[in-house]
């Protein structure tokens, strides 16, 4: 019997795709892709029926590897492309996977915007705290004081709270991981797909090439350890005090709420319009009266 | 003239008739954004798309409503997005993605007074090379223009099947005087309409290669969920959709993109000739200003002036064969257009013959009247 590691890539990986990937060794964007296709499995989503979504950058290249139907779209765009496809064919799993810049700089107008409409729609979002692919500029989830290409005197900045921002824009579902928690990330990336609503993991992960040399926060295993050490889960944070969560940040469930989903939402819509139409052609029909018609 | 058996005279406005041409030719995605003169396409679709099964959403901007029809019609729907300049400019990053990865779509674009927010409630037609040039890199699409209410129900449909049929993003110039213009028509019977659907293939999945070449050029699309997965890409891509920079396989691709479009010449090129059978001088136009350059055209003949007019409906690729054919047979064209002369420069260029061109430019906002026209063509 296959080793599960062995069924991820036997099934999953696109063999016929020029591999090797364009991540640097250590990245943690093949974790997520690991956490994201063991999810899957596990919910034994059939292959046709997935799609994935992605924008540019690291992250962007993600699909290219993976044996779905992908689509690799315009720089902070997958939310809009992903809506597209979604009210199209809603019976399809729909995945967005966003970097941090791509989804809260150049997309940040669709991200908010996507979880107030509340499609039923899953976003992954890895938090590498810079732009990596480009050289190491800062994002929007750059650290104030910290250093990149292009603060290069210490960024004087504030950063977003990217699951934080979800929570207020009105995702139904909203979770934070890490890179280092890898069998946590693969749990809240199912409950994330299985959310009826718009989804969102936010992925703390390291880029140690563009960010971690410039601010001497090591090696990607150190980078990757110290995930571990400032992790907090959420309801045991409840209990700290703000003190003691200084340098640290929650993991888990921020948010899962039920609200309506715009997807289904829109069947109503079309019931309405069909039965307004119905009613329009009686009443014609029954008066002879000619009016604007269709 | 009565509308037969079957056939239905309405009186519509020209975004409303667009709205009918998209619901005939199949169209049941829309994704726009409120804009002045574009957004009666918006209204009728949000109560018409529903009652057709179809879906309209109103996104939060121009662009992400590029993104969304995009993303329904590699889903397999017929999708279509209607702005104005100031949208038009934002939907550009997106409309090269479609042009790249060859994604079938209708853009409308109701023209009004630029640049920036310009006269949002005045007629212009100052995006005629923006619609042809404004995404970056060299890159093919077809830009089509509407002179009356009836076009804007034709041209629709037409560019709803150029694009399922050549794979590429079809834009339709329209402009505020055609879209608030209320006109009695007479729509065909659906069954006297002809739709295209894109081919899909006929291939088992693991055969199917996504931008592989054909005898047409454009390759078999798939849509998503069909079981035919692929990779899709804003990069230059392989046959197999994955990027590549291999300088054979970066070439190969793009001049497929572009021949593609050559080949079908002959079928995506509209023109209408009006008078063209004797005349000595005649004029050039599209739009709203083809309606008044018809009625100069007339006023001219009535007093011996042996006048006439080419409509042009293509915009581009340009209409270059007939435009050429004007310019060898007439000794003076005239060129009126509502901006500083983006038509009479593609014009001049294929002036092979030293015909001379005369320029009418109208830029404060008000239609070109049929008396500015007929001045040039008594003059000569």
């Amino acid at each position: 019997m296959l080793e599960p590691a062995e069924i991820i890539r036997q099934e999953y990986l696109r063999h016929d795709k020029k591999f090797p990937h364009v991540w640097c060794p250590g990245c943690g964007n093949g974790i997520v892709m690991n956490a994201l296709l063991r999810a899957i499995h596990h919910l034994e989503l059939p292959k046709d029926n997935v799609v994935l979504a992605s924008g540019i950058g690291c992250s962007g290249r993600l699909p290219t590897y993976v044996d779905f139907n992908t689509i690799h779209t315009t720089h902070g765009r997958a939310l809009t492309f992903a809506t597209g496809v979604k009210l199209a064919r809603p019976q399809l799993s729909v995945i967005a996977v966003m970097g941090d810049g791509d989804a809260t700089a150049i997309g940040g107008n669709h991200f908010i915007h996507a979880a107030r409409r509340n499609l039923n729609l899953t976003a992954i979002i890895i938090n590498n705290n810079t732009y990596g692919m480009t050289g190491g500029q800062y994002s929007p989830t750059t650290p104030y004081g910290s250093k990149s290409t292009t603060s290069v005197y210490g960024h004087v900045e504030h950063a977003f709270n990217i699951a934080e921002l979800a929570v207020v824009a009105g995702a139904s579902f909203v979770a934070r991981g890490t890179v280092y928690h890898t069998t946590h990330l693969r749990t809240m990336i199912e409950q994330a797909i299985v959310k009826r609503g718009f989804s969102v993991v936010e992925v703390i992960s390291n880029c140690h090439v563009q960010h971690g040399r410039r601010n001497k926060l090591g090696n990607a295993v150190q980078m990757i350890n110290s995930f571990k050490e400032n992790a907090v889960q959420v309801n045991k944070a409840e209990k700290m005090s703000a003190e003691e969560m200084r340098g640290k940040f929650t993991i888990g469930v921020l948010c899962d709420v039920e609200k309506p989903v715009s997807t289904e939402e829109y069947d109503r819509v079309r019931l309405a319009a069909q039965a307004e139409a119905n009613r329009i052609a009686e009443e014609k029909a029954k008066n002879g009266v000619k009016r604007y018609e269709e | 003239m009565g509308a037969s058996e079957g056939q239905k005279r309405v009186l519509l406005q020209g975004n409303e008739a667009i709205v009918q041409g998209a619901l005939a030719a199949g169209c049941r995605f829309f994704a726009g954004y409120p804009i002045t003169p574009a957004s009666e396409i918006s209204e009728v679709l949000s109560v018409r798309l529903p009652q057709v099964g179809g879906t309209f959403i109103q996104m939060e901007d121009e662009i992400a409503s590029m993104g969304a029809i995009i993303g329904a019609s590699l889903a397999g729907v017929k999708s279509m997005t209607a702005t104005s300049g100031p949208g038009f400019s934002l939907i550009q990053e997106n409309l090269g993605y479609a042009c790249i990865a060859e994604v079938p779509c209708v853009v409308v674009n109701v023209m009004r007074g630029g640049p920036s927010t310009g006269l949002p409630t005045s007629v212009a037609q100052g995006d005629v090379q923006m619609a042809r040039w404004g995404t970056h890199g060299d890159h093919p699409i077809i830009v089509l223009s509407v002179s009356s209410v009836s076009e804007c129900f034709s041209v629709t449909i037409k560019a709803f099947n150029l694009s399922e049929k050549f794979r590429v993003p079809v834009i339709i110039l329209s402009d505020e005087v055609v879209a608030h213009t209320r006109e009695s028509v007479i729509l065909p019977q659906q069954s006297e309409i002809q739709v295209f659907d894109r081919i899909t293939p006929s291939v088992p999945p693991e055969w199917y290669k996504p931008y592989a070449d054909n005898n047409r050029g454009v390759p078999d699309m798939s849509a998503v969920g069909d079981g035919y997965r692929h990779h899709v890409t804003g990069l230059v891509h392989d046959e197999r959709g994955f990027p590549t920079q291999q300088p054979k396989e970066v070439e190969q691709f793009l001049n497929r993109l572009h021949s593609k479009i050559t080949k079908g010449f002959n079928e995506i090129v509209v023109t209408k000739s009006f008078e063209m059978e004797d005349a000595e001088i005649c004029v050039i136009a599209y739009g709203s200003v083809a309606r008044s350059a018809m009625r100069a055209v007339r006023d001219a003949r009535a007093q011996g002036i042996k006048a006439g007019m080419v409509q042009l409906v293509t915009l581009f690729p340009f209409p270059r064969k007939v435009v050429d054919s004007a310019l060898r047979q007439c000794k003076t064209v005239v060129v009126p257009e509502m901006n500083m002369g983006q038509i009479s420069r593609e014009i001049h260029r294929v002036n092979q013959a030293g015909t001379r061109i005369i320029k009418h430019n109208r830029i404060d906002g008000h239609l070109i009247t049929p008396n500015e026209i007929l001045k040039y063509l008594l003059k000569v």
